[in-house]
């Protein structure tokens, strides 16, 4: 009889440690719940001085109990606790209607709608650069460097100008900040779909020849399928930063409405929870967008016969 | 293109340059190109030399058109200071941008399908293009927005940000040392630094960097720019608040990349490391630091650029009195619209220098990889 028949039944905690998912999310779980304490700790630290300075203002007598419970507490701390923020988050989701201008749901809507403008507009003239570039040598040539130039140019610096022209010719609200959001996004775009739609090998392309197919049949029958991968690739990053072109838009024109606006308002009035629930509430938005993205790469993979 | 093609486009052009001494040149009442000596010279020049190039056709056209069209081009730049001209400008002077852009346009179109022998060549053919490709979007830009005076609020023509750049050296100066020397370069340096150090130790723990990798992909894809007021009120209106911004932007992409470069080294360099007795450190500094420095220099790249935008956004939450980002805004409440453009020119320079610096380090550093050993 073969030992490896009669293993000995291991412990508990070794199988539990071996479980695949265990072995998947114990790094993670534990680097977050570091955080977390890491975080917390540092709320304390940070906030002491200004809750020990309220205490002897007052001139109440206090313990530390009392301080620690303070910093986790204070109305415009330094760093917020992590509970505070998700407090203040959770109330201004759903604590208003969802119109009201004091509700997050009201200002994701403004710059999620910008940010969605943006993306479109950049993705339609990215991909439309990118055929132009495959298409023509002289393009490539010339305007390729000039492509990676432009995004030298901090645009975000140019935010501002963009407010003050187009509201001149007499554009104002969602455009110019679409705008701005579609000139930082169309870059990862056109350079991802320049590698795409030049990634079938040169054996493919003389399939198509042999074929006599037009360059449009090219395009629709071997460019564009194999350019699929680096197109969603390319989507996630522009999507996201689609996103911070349209909260950093959002700044320099003072908005009234929308994630930038709230991250202004909060700076000027201390109003750090309200940063911080801004912050989290983009990082959600940002999250879903990108992973609305990839459930659009798997949904279209698997139209195309692709295997998971 | 083909040859006859070209030859067309040529001769399009010289009859576009000729007509110009016929057509009126400006709406108003102003003396045609007839009238001025030295124009007409330039003009006729302009059109001889396209009608030369249009008839001789082949290599010798190229030079014979951009000859053509350096002479052409410098008769609007004149009439422009013809105040009857500009703003009102009418067909004969739109005939002379017209040919020169023509000629121009297909002077690229034949460089770009030409292919020399040597690589010296080449190489300052692949430099030449979109320099002349360049140029002339510089110039229509000059052209058409003094041509058609279109107001300077709205867009300044090139020459102007130029001279007000040339005009206001000491403040650009001070703005370039307060946003880019002291908010970017301190920055970047703590935030690819701090990356790169816990990319190494994330490495050395395979527990700590299984954890740490989907928290560094999440973070990056963050709008992580939002930090920056959060980063003024801890460390003020100075340039500490935009060093931290900067160092938290540029933290993520360099932890991530980095990670994914330490892993790249394969398993038979690693055995023959094992083999070697290599301790962790030798292992470390020959083997898995020059197998990711392709993927260290691809982050430090997309941190360059990263980190400019993360400087002149925290500057809108509050600077001292100077900055690229402060001067902006400001300047554009006061639709002083040339003065931004020299400061984006400015930050554009400066961007540019600063990437080019990087990927000069690159080809030094990583001579050795595949994509530079041709």
């Amino acid at each position: 009889m073969p030992i490896g028949a009669v293993a000995l039944p291991a412990s508990a905690a070794a199988t539990f440690r071996r479980h695949p998912l265990v072995l998947r999310y114990a790094p993670v779980v534990t680097i977050v719940l570091a955080l977390l304490v890491i975080w917390y700790i540092a709320a304390i630290l940070m906030n002491l001085t200004l809750v020990r300075d309220g205490f002897e203002r007052e001139e109440t007598p206090y313990t530390l109990s009392d301080l620690i419970q303070g910093t986790m507490s204070a109305e415009r701390p330094l760093l917020p606790a992590p509970h505070q923020v998700i407090a203040a988050f959770t109330d201004s989701v759903f604590g208003y209607a969802p119109t009201a201008p004091r509700s997050l749901i009201y200002h994701s809507a403004v710059t999620l709608s910008a940010t969605l403008l943006g993306f479109l507009l950049g993705a339609v003239f990215g991909i439309a650069l990118a055929l132009l570039i495959v298409h023509s040598r002289v393009l490539e040539k010339s305007l390729l460097p000039w492509i990676i130039c432009s995004q030298m140019v901090p645009i975000l610096a140019l935010a501002p100008i963009f407010i003050v022209v187009l509201g001149a010719i007499g554009l104002q609200g969602l455009l110019p900040k679409s705008i701005i959001s579609a000139y930082l996004c169309f870059f990862p775009i056109t350079i991802g779909m320049v590698k795409g739609f030049s990634a079938p090998d040169p054996m493919q392309l003389d399939l198509m020849r042999t074929w006599s197919a037009s360059p449009r049949q090219v395009l629709a029958k071997l460019r564009w399928p194999s350019a699929l991968p680096y197109l969603f690739a390319s989507l996630k990053v522009a999507i996201s930063i689609s996103l911070i072109g349209a909260i950093v838009a959002e700044l320099p024109t003072g908005g009234e409405a929308g994630i930038g606006a709230r991250l202004l308002a909060g700076s000027y009035y201390g109003q750090t929870i309200q940063i911080w629930s801004a912050l989290l509430d983009a990082a959600i938005l940002a999250s879903g967008l990108i992973g609305l993205v990839g459930l659009t790469e798997r949904l279209v993979g698997r139209r195309m016969g692709a295997r998971p | 293109m083909n040859p006859r093609q070209l030859r067309l486009g040529f001769w399009l052009a010289a009859a576009g340059a000729a007509s110009a001494l016929l057509l009126p040149l400006s709406d108003q009442a102003a003396p045609s190109l007839l009238a001025r000596p030295p124009l007409l010279a330039l003009a006729m020049a302009a059109s001889v030399l396209l009608a030369g190039a249009a008839w001789r056709g082949g290599g010798l056209a190229v030079a014979l058109g951009f000859a053509g069209a350096l002479c052409g081009a410098a008769v609007p730049l004149a009439l422009l200071r013809d105040p009857t001209i500009a703003g009102t400008a009418a067909a004969g002077f739109w005939v002379m941008v017209a040919a020169v852009w023509l000629a121009a346009a297909l002077g690229v179109m034949q460089l770009a399908v030409h292919r020399p022998r040597t690589k010296a060549a080449r190489r300052l053919l692949d430099l030449a293009i979109p320099l002349v490709f360049g140029a002339v979007v510089f110039y229509l830009w000059e052209v058409l927005v003094r041509g058609f005076g279109v107001p300077a609020v709205i867009l300044p023509a090139p020459s102007a940000a130029a001279a007000r750049f040339a005009a206001s050296l000491p403040i650009l100066a001070q703005d370039f040392v307060q946003t880019f020397v002291r908010g970017v370069l301190i920055g970047y340096v703590i935030g690819c630094g701090a990356g790169l150090v816990v990319a190494i130790i994330a490495q050395r723990y395979d527990f700590f960097g299984r954890g740490l990798l989907p928290l560094g992909n999440f973070f990056s894809a963050l709008p992580l720019v939002g930090v920056a007021p959060i980063m003024v009120m801890w460390f003020g209106f100075d340039w500490p608040s935009k060093a931290a911004v900067v160092a938290l932007v540029t933290f993520f992409p360099m932890l991530v990349n980095a990670l994914a470069g330490l892993s790249a080294s394969g398993h038979i360099e690693r055995d023959l490391m094992r083999s070697y007795g290599a301790d962790h450190r030798q292992t470390l500094t020959k083997l898995y630091l020059p197998a990711a420095l392709p993927f260290i220099f691809n982050a430090l790249k997309i941190n360059a650029t990263l980190a400019l935008i993360g400087a002149i956004v925290a500057e809108f939450f509050g600077t001292p009195t100077q900055g690229i980002g402060f001067r902006i805004s400001t300047e554009a409440g006061r639709m002083a619209i040339d003065m931004v453009w020299a400061e984006i020119a400015l930050a554009a320079l400066a961007g540019m220098a600063f990437y080019g610096l990087v990927a000069l380090a690159e080809r030094a550093t990583t001579f050795w990889h595949p994509t530079y050993r041709t």
